[in-house]
This record gives C-alpha cells, sequence and structure tokens, in this order.
C-alpha cells in the first residue's frame, strides 16, 4: 500500500458518541472517539466483538447517526445533514464493503453494481458502463450477468466492492471484509484493497483479522467504545504479509 | 431516468422471484375490482337491445291503455297521433292455479289470429285456443308451468298452449310497474307508478275493478270467450285493453300523460308507454346493485387484509432490501417509492383484470331473464368508472402497504440492514396467567400477545368474513320470508325472479368472499409459524410435544378469529339492513351458526399450516433463528 497520505484530514471525527438503551439498560457502543484521517490513509480498526468497531464504521458511513460529537468530511459536517443529506453522502462520498456483502439476491452482479449510480441519476447507459468497468477491474467481467447465488463468497465480496466504487467515493469503509471468506478469497480481496490504496483512495477497514490489519497504513485498537491503542506500520509488510501469512498462492 | 429504471427494476424481479405471492395478490384486488365493475356496470345496463328486439319481434306498442269500456277504448284508437291499433281486448281478473300454487293474473282475451299491434312471441307451444291459454315467460317460470299442462283459472282448467313474451306489459312479479309513466316534469310525479307510491290502488283498473292488491300479478293470453267466461256477477267485465301504435312513438308519454290529466275521473284510462316498460325491464338486472355493490365493499376489505397479511410477511425481506438502498445512497423518498412501486404495478394491473374480467362477466348478470328475448352484450364502461376501479385497487394497494413503505423509508439503516425485525411485545400479565392453562393454549395465548397487530388482522379477515356470511343468511331467510308471506296473500309459493337473481349474485360473491378468507387464513397462520418458529423449537426442546405446539399455533388462530366471528354477526345484519331496508331479520341461531362455522373453518385451515410448520428439526431451527 501507499504511504500515509498528508495534508489537512478528510475524515475528522471529535468526541464521537453513540449509545443505545437507556437507565441501566444503556450501552455506550462510541464513547469519546477523537479521529483524524488523511486523504490516501489506510486506516485498520481492530478490537473484540461488540466493542463498537461496527457501529463506529456505521457512524463514519452516515448508515446511523451519532448521539453527540461531530464527523466531518473535509469541511463538511456530516451529523448534522437531514436524511436526504445523508442519502447524498452515502451515494457520493463513501463506498461500503460489508462482511454479509448486501447484494440484492434478484439483480445481477452487473445490476447490483449499476445501482449507486443510478441512485444517484446517471443515465442507464452510463451506470452500465461503469459496471463493465468495475467488474473487469475486479476480474468478474464474465460474471455480470450471473445472480449473486451463482457467486462464490469471494466473487460476492468482489462485485460488492466493485458496487462501493461506482460512483467514484473519496472513502471506501469496510465491515469485516474478509469475514465471511476463506483464504483464497480473502487475498483476491485483500489485493483489490492494495489496489484501490495504491491508487489514492482513502480505506477505513473494521476487522478482526490481524493480517488483514497488519496491511493499513495505521491500525487502531478499540475496547467498551473508545480507542485504548494506535500503531503506525510503515508500510514494510506490504507484498509480503499475505504470504507470511499462508495467504500467498 | 436512472431511478426511474431502479425502481421499476427491483418491482419486475421481485414480481418474478415471487410470482405465486405477486398472483395472489393481484387475485385478491381483482376479486374486489371485478365486483365493483360489474356494480357500476348494472347502473348503465338499460336492457334498451332485448327490450327493442322483442319489441320489434311482438310488433309492441307505444302505448297501452286500460279503460272502462270497448267505446272509450275505441276513442283512443281514433286519437290524433295514433298510426294502428289493436284491441280493445277483454281483461278479465282470475286466481291461477297450479300445482298447489296460486296467483293472480290478468287473463286478456284474444282473437285466435295474429295482432297488428302487441302479438306475443311465443318461445314455445302455439298461441290461444279455445280451453289453451298463453302464459307469459316470466310468470310460466316462477308458476313452474310448461306447454301440455292444466292449469286452473277461478275453479275452470285449461290448457298451457303457448309461452310467450310481450313488450306491452312488465314482467312478473312487477306487471304493476311501468304504467302510467309521463313526460319529464311530469315524469317524477309518475316515476313510482305503483298503487302505494302513487296514492291510487293500482290495481284497482277503470271501473272499480280490484284484481289484487299485490305486485305479484301474472298475465295470461286466452280466446275472448274464454275470458269472458272468467266473469260472472261478482267478478264482471269492467276493462278492456288497447294497444297503440304512434305515428311518432317519441310522443308516448305526452299522449298518455296528456290523456290522463285531462279526463283524471274513476273511469279515467290508465296508461303505460314503451320507454317505461323498458325501464321497468332494466330494473330487474338493476335491482342487482343492492348486492353487488356492498359485495364489492366486502371484497375490498378483505383485498386490504390480504395485501397487508402478503406484505407483511415479506417485512423482513423488504427491510433488508431497503437497508441496502439506504447504505448505497437512496434517500428515504426512493426508499418509500421502491416499497410502493411493486404494490401499485400489481394493484393497477389487478385494476385491469378486474375491470376486463368484470366487464366481460356482466352480460351474465345483465341478461334480460325471461321477460325479454335477445342479448344485454356487455354494457359500455366509461371512463369514470374505469377510474373509479382503479382507485378501488390503489386505494387497496395503499391502504396496506403506505405505513410500512413510510416507516420503512425513516427507519435506521443499520437496523434494516441487520434485519433487525420489530421485537415481539411481552405482556407480564398474559404471561402469569397463560402459565396456569394446557400447553396447547399458553403458547397460543403468548403467540397472539406477541403480535397483536398480526392478530388484530387475523380477527379482521374473520369479521369481514362473517359479515358476508351473515349477510347472506340474513337475505336468504328474507328470501324464504317474502314467499311465505305471499302465500298468505296471493302469490302461493312462486319463486320470485328478482329475489332469485339477487341470491344468485349473493352466493357468487360469498364463494369470493369465502375463497378469500380461506386464503388469508392460510397466509396469516403461516406467517404466525415462520415468526413462531424459534419461540415454536424452543418449546420443543424444553419437552413439548410437536402435537402440542401445532395445536398451540391453531389455538392463536382461533383467537384471533373468535373476536371477530362475533364482530362479524352485527355487522352482516347491519350491511344486510342498509341493503334490503325493509327485511326481516334472520333468526339469532341462523347467524350464530354462521359465525361458529366460521370459526371452526379457521381452526381447520390452520391446522395443516400449524403442522407444516413444526415438521423442521429443532436443532436446525435454533441453530439457524436467533431469538
Amino acid at each position: 500500500m501507499s504511504e500515509t497520505g498528508s495534508g489537512a484530514p478528510i475524515v475528522r471525527a471529535k468526541g464521537l458518541h453513540k449509545e443505545y438503551g437507556s437507565g441501566e439498560g444503556l450501552v455506550r457502543a462510541v464513547d469519546e472517539v477523537d479521529l483524524e484521517v488523511a486523504p490516501g490513509e489506510a486506516v485498520a480498526i481492530m478490537g473484540p466483538s461488540g466493542c463498537g468497531k461496527s457501529t463506529l464504521l456505521h457512524l463514519l458511513g452516515g448508515l446511523d447517526r451519532p448521539s453527540a460529537g461531530e464527523l466531518w468530511l473535509e469541511e463538511r459536517r456530516i451529523d448534522k445533514l437531514s436524511e436526504r443529506g445523508l442519502a447524498q453522502f452515502r451515494r457520493h462520498d463513501v463506498g461500503v464493503v460489508f462482511q454479509a456483502f448486501h447484494l440484492m439476491d434478484e439483480l445481477t452482479a452487473q445490476e447490483n453494481v449499476e445501482l449507486p449510480a443510478l441512485l444517484a441519476g446517471s443515465s442507464p447507459r452510463q451506470a452500465r458502463r461503469r459496471a463493465r468497468e468495475l467488474l473487469d477491474q475486479v476480474g468478474l467481467a464474465d460474471r455480470a450477468a450471473h445472480l449473486p447465488s451463482a457467486l462464490s463468497g469471494g466473487q460476492r465480496q468482489r462485485v460488492a466492492i466493485a458496487r462501493a466504487l461506482a460512483n467514484e467515493p473519496q472513502i471506501v469503509l469496510a465491515d469485516e471484509p474478509t469475514g465471511n471468506l476463506d483464504s483464497a478469497a480473502t487475498l483476491e480481496v485483500l489485493r483489490l484493497f492494495e489496489g484501490l490504496h495504491s491508487a489514492g483512495l482513502t480505506l477505513i477497514v473494521v476487522t478482526h483479522d490481524e493480517r488483514i490489519a497488519a496491511t493499513a497504513n495505521r491500525m487502531i485498537s478499540m475496547r467498551d467504545g473508545a480507542f485504548v491503542d494506535e500503531m503506525r506500520l510503515t508500510g514494510g509488510t506490504k507484498g509480503t504479509l499475505a504470504d507470511s501469512a499462508g495467504l500467498g498462492a | 431516468m436512472g431511478t426511474a429504471l431502479l425502481v421499476f427494476r427491483l418491482a419486475a424481479r421481485d414480481v418474478r422471484h415471487h410470482a405465486a405471492q405477486a398472483v395472489l395478490l393481484v387475485v385478491a384486488i381483482a376479486a374486489a375490482t371485478a365486483t365493483l365493475t360489474m356494480a357500476i356496470a348494472l347502473s348503465g345496463v338499460t336492457s334498451q337491445s332485448p327490450y327493442l328486439t322483442t319489441r320489434a319481434a311482438t310488433k309492441g306498442p307505444d302505448v297501452v291503455a286500460y279503460t272502462t269500456s270497448a267505446s272509450q277504448a275505441a276513442n283512443l284508437a281514433r286519437a290524433s297521433g295514433v298510426s294502428s291499433h289493436s284491441g280493445p281486448f277483454p281483461v278479465v281478473s282470475a286466481t291461477i292455479h297450479f300445482d298447489g300454487r296460486f296467483s293472480d293474473v290478468f287473463a286478456e282475451g284474444r282473437s285466435m289470429t295474429p295482432a297488428e299491434v302487441d302479438q306475443p312471441l311465443l318461445t314455445a307451444g302455439s298461441w290461444v285456443r279455445p280451453d289453451g291459454v298463453v302464459i307469459e315467460r316470466t310468470f310460466a317460470d316462477a308458476l313452474g308451468v310448461s306447454v301440455g299442462d292444466r292449469i286452473s283459472l277461478n275453479g275452470t282448467s285449461f290448457a298451457v298452449a303457448g309461452i310467450a313474451v310481450t313488450a306491452a306489459q312488465s314482467p312478473y312479479p312487477n306487471l304493476c310497474n311501468g304504467t302510467l309513466v309521463g313526460p319529464t316534469p311530469a315524469a317524477s310525479k309518475f316515476s313510482n307508478a305503483c298503487p302505494s307510491s302513487f296514492n291510487i290502488p293500482f290495481l284497482a283498473l277503470p271501473g272499480g275493478q280490484y284484481l289484487s292488491s299485490s305486485d305479484d300479478v301474472g298475465q295470461i293470453w286466452m280466446t275472448e270467450a274464454d275470458a269472458i267466461g272468467l266473469t260472472s256477477k261478482a267478478n264482471p267485465l269492467t276493462t278492456y285493453v288497447v294497444n297503440l301504435k304512434l305515428t311518432n312513438p317519441g310522443d308516448a308519454p305526452a299522449f298518455a300523460y296528456d290523456r290522463f290529466t285531462v279526463t283524471s275521473s274513476p273511469t279515467a284510462p290508465l296508461f303505460s308507454t314503451w320507454e317505461g316498460q323498458e325501464a321497468e325491464d332494466a330494473k330487474l338486472v338493476q335491482d342487482g346493485q343492492g348486492v353487488l355493490q356492498p359485495g364489492a365493499f366486502l371484497l375490498a376489505l378483505l383485498a386490504v387484509a390480504s395485501v397487508a397479511v402478503l406484505v407483511g410477511r415479506r417485512l423482513s425481506e423488504y427491510a433488508r432490501r431497503v437497508g441496502l438502498l439506504k447504505a448505497v445512497g437512496g434517500t428515504p423518498s426512493v426508499v418509500a417509492a421502491t416499497f410502493l412501486a411493486e404494490n401499485l404495478v400489481l394493484a393497477l394491473l389487478a385494476a385491469v383484470v378486474g375491470l376486463v374480467a368484470g366487464w366481460l362477466a356482466s352480460p351474465l348478470i345483465t341478461g334480460p331473464g325471461a321477460a325479454l328475448v335477445g342479448a344485454a352484450g356487455a354494457p359500455p364502461i366509461s371512463l369514470l368508472a374505469a377510474l373509479e376501479v382503479i382507485g378501488l385497487a390503489i386505494l387497496v394497494a395503499l391502504a396496506a402497504t403506505l405505513v410500512p413503505a413510510i416507516r420503512a423509508s425513516r427507519g435506521s439503516t443499520v437496523a434494516a440492514l441487520n434485519d433487525v425485525g420489530r421485537p415481539p411485545k411481552r405482556r407480564g400479565a398474559l404471561i402469569r396467567i397463560s402459565s396456569k392453562l394446557p400447553i396447547p393454549a399458553l403458547f397460543g395465548l403468548r403467540l397472539v400477545a406477541r403480535r397483536p397487530r398480526r392478530s388484530l388482522l387475523s380477527a379482521a379477515n374473520i369479521a369481514v368474513t362473517t359479515t358476508g356470511i351473515v349477510t347472506v343468511v340474513a337475505f336468504h331467510a328474507f328470501a324464504d320470508n317474502t314467499l311465505s308471506g305471499a302465500v298468505a296473500l296471493t302469490a302461493g309459493g312462486l319463486s320470485d325472479p328478482v329475489i332469485n337473481r339477487d341470491e344468485q349474485m349473493l352466493t357468487i360473491i360469498t364463494v369470493m368472499l369465502v375463497t378469500l378468507a380461506a386464503l388469508n387464513t392460510l397466509f396469516t397462520t403461516w406467517a404466525t409459524v415462520l415468526d413462531a418458529r424459534h419461540a415454536a423449537a424452543l418449546m420443543q426442546a424444553l419437552g413439548a410435544r410437536v402435537r402440542q405446539v401445532s395445536s398451540g399455533l391453531v389455538v392463536a388462530q382461533v383467537l384471533c378469529a373468535l373476536p371477530g366471528a362475533i364482530l362479524g354477526i352485527p355487522l352482516g345484519v347491519g350491511l344486510f339492513k342498509l341493503a334490503v331496508k325493509h327485511g326481516s331479520l334472520p333468526p339469532v341461531t341462523w347467524a350464530a351458526a354462521a359465525a361458529l362455522a366460521t370459526l371452526v373453518a379457521t381452526a381447520a385451515l390452520t391446522i395443516v399450516p400449524a403442522r407444516l410448520g413444526t415438521r423442521q428439526p429443532v436443532a436446525e431451527v435454533l441453530q439457524s433463528e436467533t431469538a
């Protein structure tokens, strides 16, 4: 992956807080988190199940609203956006990749990739052309007409990644992107992320897998909703980690 | 453009993937729209085509006049504007008896040679001859008499020589109607030409002869000699009928009205016009509206329940799609549009199916009956009527899906993505009470409390069904009472073609209602089974037997159905009273039996899905489901 990006942060969170329930049942899923991510940076967020890392990713992706705190994308404050504004933020500025792929079962791979572009107002022809490019980029041009049920887990995740890139977002957020994949598929996805990072895209990846986290520029550990540790990785492992972790071909 | 394509694509693919559900949804809404189409079609029916066919085939008169003397009739025949005539013919009142049934009749004395005006068209047998009478077809049907049978008139036996139709008289049992229809503005005065509203005893014919105090009078033709033979000192000949053809048939109302107002004395002639007869003939058909409109309303209610159940069953699936759309940037309006589009498109399709089916089926109920020859054909459907039908279909779809659509568009993206359905309700008191009950009752009661909205929907489904069934029962009881009442008056044991037709339509609507309700019950049960899968597996894991669990599911459905069945009784009675203003109510036991039958049917329908739902291995369910 490329070196850590420089300049003004593209993502900035200040005192980000998310809680559920009330009284004795109150859960602080994200507790006063401060975060700055530079353009082109790859950040891995790690932690045990239930530590709040997915919730944080949902907040960063505008999928959920914080209970308190501020969230900025460059100079734009995200946490105050209307529902419609948040939808546009998700549509144009971020692409999200989920552990469970979340593809529409009744749409083909190509139609799934076309979806964000169509929502963004692209013409059907433009959306189709872009989807073909992206499927070609993720190595699935020959599977474009297949339904998700006819694809392997790795292939589904590659379709999901292509979909996340449909509107050329500034940031890609990935929630356990290899959580449901075998080693070979994990390697495929890992290589795709490396490619995206090399192309200058900002990546924020939530993962359990240290091997995945080690490919990032920065690794943040979370526990009980808060950041407990942060480690900057200086790129020496790029390209070799997969092999050393047994993911190499 | 792109968003529209997306919405259409998602709707089309979903329909393709869930074709059976889509078909059921279309069928449910189409049943309501087809019924409404038929009801609307009836209002436009004039029976014009069959009446005109019959009028041409029988040389139908423009005006029929009843007079007190032959000379009075002869004067009318010579009146200005009259181009030809037949008669005067003597008209005698008589009582006909056949096979234990009896009724009053107009016996009209005719020549054995065909008349120049109003020569009834024989549909069976031959024209009048000495000792041989011809009976009007609707009356013959009601009496159950055929050519060759022997009937008795005022105690004298005659053979039935023929059966015929005429355009000069309204068919049985509304012979009194159609007489004295005047021109506007006088039409309002004469529009209700029956004796009670006209404030003269209609059937008190000119000269003071009373034929009957009832509407149920039949028409027969016989030779003049035979007709005269029916008279007696107590039953003298005081009435003649003359059939007039005018130079301009459109002048008929004015001709009748002018002469009626000028000479309105006890011996003044009574008139009927061909337009009045045509309107009366249409009434037989239009009467069915009173059945079809409430039927369409009930079917629409059931369709709402059907769509709500079908949509509700897939809410979690929809929720995932909503979450996905939101995650990739779908705005609330796009999400709501996607949610609604499929059901609205299906509703539009159902409206078209209902319109076409209702229009094609309408000739079956707009047939002119036995009184006329020829077919009515499918009446035209106006743009307004089509919009009304489409409006109903859209209303049904919106009623069932608008709230879930709005809720989905406003809900949490993350919750939708994670498929976090609405958590079941917990009711502590009910849990305490149910713990003292046997296992099936315990499980059933807790299932009902767990999903109160679905329980409410089940209750509503059964309430609508019971309403329909009780209405049918009430109508049958009313029809029976009407006929048995007639025995005490004049028309002994004759069937009423109007009531028969209404009963047929009501039966068809009831079959549709029951079918839809059965489908709804199956779907609701299946939704309950799916929702309760985890709880059922847990019960089994804790030692409950499969039979106890499936019985619990049946108990849950019956518990929901019970208030619906009880509520359906007063609703059904109310609907019947709305449709039949002066109808007598059915015995309470009938309505109660109908409600009980609905409950039993519900239990029976629930058994199969309940059994199927509990067949999956417990471990498999517990592993795959989260509570």
